[in-house]
């Protein structure tokens, strides 16, 4: 899909210099903006090496998994099927975790594991209950602080990089409230029909 | 308002002084921790890099040309008649399929409008507030072989749309 869409945002824009005749502006621009994408990139290590830094002394401080027992009964009572013990529940919340705290790399191997252990819960080729709450968890966000975000915000100059972490978790927090109201109508639903 | 700007400001300083303490506290070598974590942010930017060189060209090809501005122009008497910014569109499109096509984007708006623009702060919120649907639901599925996702995609790409609408509103409210 990706792929279609990137190639189709080239061809249209050549096709249409070609008509309009604004083929150099796209001839200029073309070499432009790899230069410019190439120093944007350098010029995240900055906030990257920063931050991650921080997270990692965080992490061994025993922050995360401080974290990780506030959110163990409300982790619970959304995972119905998974008894309150089971291993599944340790992963799913050092992947809540650490995505909510930008740390992306870290999270998708505590979510795959996570779903490793809900296949043993239900034993089929079929998606659980519990793993679709899980992504719906996972696709809706679960951002406290923007690392990349505020990095490229700082590369453009911005008078004030972190203004939009305010906005950025109150949609994070209503986008995801809705997610777990719509797993759950739509689980509702799929009994139903039965 | 005052207040979101303020916890904006004050959560990042509080919350590394917190780390530090607690870390300091547990007798952990910090410093070393430190720069063992930020090895990580020197490979995590430089694999960054072939994307944003990929989606930051393609998309200035389409605006330099006058395209974008043309699609733009011709969306956007319905968009601005329900309080849709039109520049942000592309984005919305976007960030659902692919998380580094989207930061591309992102970067392309900053870039174009300025990181203290209205447009900036729109497109900053919601590249920072959802995550890509598409990505995730490939990952986490392929790796332990489920073939039949269920309802899942629907309930990934109506958070979306509600994760992009709510952004829109929120920044309104906040910075409009």
């Amino acid at each position: 899909m990706v792929n279609i869409i990137w190639s189709l945002m080239a061809v249209i824009g050549i096709v249409y210099a070609m008509v309009n005749g604004t083929m150099e502006q796209v001839n200029k621009t073309l070499f432009e903006s790899a230069d410019e994408a190439v120093t944007l990139s350098i010029g995240l290590i900055s906030i990257l090496v920063f931050w991650l830094g921080i997270m990692k002394i965080a992490e061994k401080a025993g922050i995360l998994s401080m974290l990780a027992k506030i959110f163990r009964p409300l982790i619970i009572k959304l995972f119905p099927e998974i008894p309150a013990d089971h291993p599944a529940i340790g992963y799913i919340l050092s992947n809540i975790t650490a995505n909510l705290f930008g740390l992306g790399n870290a999270a998708t191997p505590m979510g795959i594991k996570a779903m490793e252990q809900m296949k043993k819960l239900s034993g089929s080729d079929k998606a659980s209950r519990s793993m679709i709450t899980f992504l719906a968890l996972n696709t809706s966000g679960l951002t406290i602080i923007p690392t990349t975000v505020i990095a490229i915000r700082m590369q453009y100059n911005s008078a004030s990089p972190t203004e939009i972490v305010g906005t950025t978790i109150i949609t994070t927090f209503i986008s995801t409230i809705s997610a777990i109201m719509i797993d759950r109508f739509l689980y509702y639903r799929s009994v139903w029909r039965k | 308002m005052g207040i979101i700007t303020s916890v904006s400001t004050w959560l990042i300083p509080c919350f590394i002084l917190f780390v530090l303490i607690v870390a300091t506290w547990k007798r952990l070598p910090t410093y070393e921790l430190f720069v063992e974590g930020g090895k990580e942010g020197v490979k995590m930017a430089f694999s960054l890099l072939p994307f944003l060189v990929g989606m930051i060209v393609a998309i200035s090809i389409l605006r330099s040309s006058g395209a974008l501005e043309a699609f733009i122009n011709l969306i956007s008497p319905i968009l601005l008649f329900v309080g849709i910014p039109p520049e942000i569109i592309p984005l919305a499109i976007v960030r659902p399929i692919s998380g580094t096509a989207a930061l591309g984007m992102t970067t392309e708006i900053i870039d174009n409008h300025g990181p203290d623009s209205f447009i900036g702060k729109l497109a900053s919120t919601m590249q920072g507030s959802t995550d890509t649907t598409l990505y995730i639901l490939t990952i986490y599925f392929g790796a332990v072989g489920i073939k039949k996702m269920g309802y899942a995609l629907k309930v990934g790409l109506l958070a979306d749309l509600i994760g992009i609408l709510a952004s829109i509103v929120i920044v309104t409210i906040i910075f409009g």
